[in-house]
């Protein structure tokens, strides 16, 4: 490995910080009293959609470096995703805690009867490996196989659009840009597999 | 149900001092027939707008109501905060989120307001609200409000009893049902400029639900008109259903023989019955009503009672149904 310079450094501490401030802001709010007439449902609300929006920025890497061909974006990509993992279990706690107070029987039964619970907990679980694979002795010890692996997040990242979707009463606004980004960044990842079979069977190279 | 005998609770205490300094701005019609109000705060919101700047669509004032009947039904629990009933609201015509209401609703025009009874009744008629109002005594009724997504909030509506408007109409025999549609306005109601439900809301109940003397047209609450949010100037109020069914901003009360189209209902059938009478036992497809959480709590621990409470008076109704089908 190369040694890398000090700028980065800098940076990443800079995005860790701010990737911080959504949730201090909510502590804030919380101790202020400000969070709404519902603070259970604002919490709630805000630690999934953080959760998520982690998630497309975890998902945004690889394409962005395609595209704009800056490689170095890809040191960001592990914090990102811990972050989208770190705000998935608040709001999983919000879950076990505000609506099921510890419950757990009542909890599981929920999670099993319950198609946009299920959703979501399979999400949440499916973050658990990758955010334990995430060290750097895991990626050496798992070689090719961390990084299918590591594929798993497409499937958390569906899981969790969808769970959104169909949490609300009517699937419009938000919701339904998440997943708009989400079937972008998905579909991005389809096109480049399939150029790159492509290029592979096909003798000549692609014009441009 | 407790019947409370009036003066238990001071009204300064439950309501929100800032309001009754704003109110000094407002024309008082000090002993006016109490709806004969209803309408006055709405010619001055524009100056109102002059001194205050609210955000274009913001908050319209209210006016007091006087001479009601205090806490003709009433409950021990407490009250939520104006704030808290008028900051948290579902109503799809002004948007999505909680707080749309509150921000878009002042942009409806509530007067004059004309309330169109019609359908299979002797009398017919165009209401000026006054009108339909007027003949009435006003009365409070403290209402605990549960919400189809597992929230709920206790209210101090006032208003009159639906049953007595609709004798007034007198329904024919064969009327064994009752529709209520919603303002359609999309230039005031931007909700409505989207395909989020089918408008003009609307709902229905069956005769007898309408009938029964838990069943209100609110006009008020914290004994001053209704804020647009809540459904100004004039809403059902059924405090044994899912709070949905309290459809708002009423301009048609039509009786029919056939059970009606209901937004909610049409919109997706198997989430939301007609009935949607309040009941822990049968959950919702997507989460459980066995449990709510009483605004502002934190916790999801309040136990969600049959009926929302009002089982004793209501339950009859519903003798012989076998409630899992019809929800």
């Amino acid at each position: 490995m190369h040694a890398r310079p000090a700028l980065p450094k800098v940076i990443k501490s800079v995005v860790f910080v701010a990737a911080l401030v959504p949730a201090a802001a909510l502590v804030a709010r919380a101790l202020k009293g400000t969070l709404g007439v519902n603070p259970a449902e604002t919490l709630q609300l805000q630690t999934g959609i953080w959760a998520l929006r982690f998630l497309l920025l975890t998902l945004a890497v690889t394409p962005l470096r395609r595209v704009t061909g800056w490689h170095r974006v890809i040191q960001y990509r592990r914090m990102l995703g811990l972050f989208a993992f770190f705000y998935a279990t608040a709001h999983f706690l919000t879950y076990l805690v505000l609506d099921q107070f510890f419950a757990f029987d009542l909890m599981v039964k929920d999670v099993v009867k319950r198609p946009f619970i299920t959703a979501g907990m399979v999400a949440f679980l499916l973050m658990i490996p990758l955010a334990l694979t995430s060290t750097r002795g895991w990626i050496r010890r798992l070689g090719r196989r961390w990084q299918a692996l590591h594929r798993l997040i497409y499937l958390s990242g569906i899981a969790a659009a969808v769970h959104f979707v169909w949490k609300v009463k009517v699937a419009m606004g938000e919701p339904v840009y998440y997943a708009a980004i989400l079937a972008v960044l998905l579909a991005a990842r389809v096109w480049w597999w399939r150029s790159r079979r492509q290029r592979a069977t096909s003798p000549r190279p692609a014009t441009t | 149900m407790l019947i409370r005998k009036p003066g238990e609770i001071p009204p300064s205490e439950i309501t929100d001092e800032r309001l009754y300094v704003r109110r000094r701005e407002f024309m008082r019609l000090a002993g006016a027939a109490a709806v004969a109000t209803a309408a006055a705060p709405l010619v001055a919101c524009g100056s109102e707008a002059a001194t205050e700047a609210p955000a274009p669509g913001g908050p319209v004032e209210q006016s007091p109501l006087a001479g009601y009947k205090p806490r003709v039904v009433t409950t021990d629990e407490k009250l939520n905060t104006f704030q808290e009933i008028t900051g948290y609201n579902n109503f799809y015509e002004f948007g999505l989120d909680k707080d749309d209401p509150q921000r878009y609703a002042g942009r409806m025009k509530t007067s004059p307001w004309t309330v169109k009874i019609d359908g299979l009744c002797n009398k017919p008629a165009d209401y000026h609200l006054e009108d339909l109002i007027r003949p009435h005594a006003l009365e409070e009724r403290i209402y605990r409000l549960r919400c189809v997504e597992a929230w709920s909030m206790v209210v101090p509506w006032i208003g009159i009893p639906l049953g007595e408007v609709i004798k007034r109409a007198e329904p024919a025999s064969k009327a064994t049902f009752v529709e209520f549609t919603t303002l359609l306005r999309p230039s005031e109601m931007p909700g409505q400029q989207t395909d989020a439900l089918q408008w003009p809301y609307k709902e229905g109940l069956r005769m007898d639900e309408a009938m029964h003397p838990l069943t209100i047209l609110a006009v008020g609450l914290y004994g001053k008109t209704l804020m647009n949010q809540n459904g100004a100037p004039i809403r059902l109020v059924v405090p044994w259903k899912y709070g949905f069914k309290s459809i708002k901003s009423i301009v048609r009360i039509r009786f029919a023989d056939r059970q009606p189209h209901t937004a909610w209902n049409d919109a997706n059938p198997g989430e939301y019955g007609f009935y949607s009478n309040v009941n822990p036992e049968v959950d919702h497809p997507r989460w459980s009503q066995a449990t709510e959480r009483r605004i502002p709590g934190y916790f999801k621990s309040h136990r969600t009672l049959a009926f929302n409470g009002y089982g004793d008076q209501v339950a009859s109704l519903y003798a012989g149904m076998d409630l899992r089908k019809y929800y």
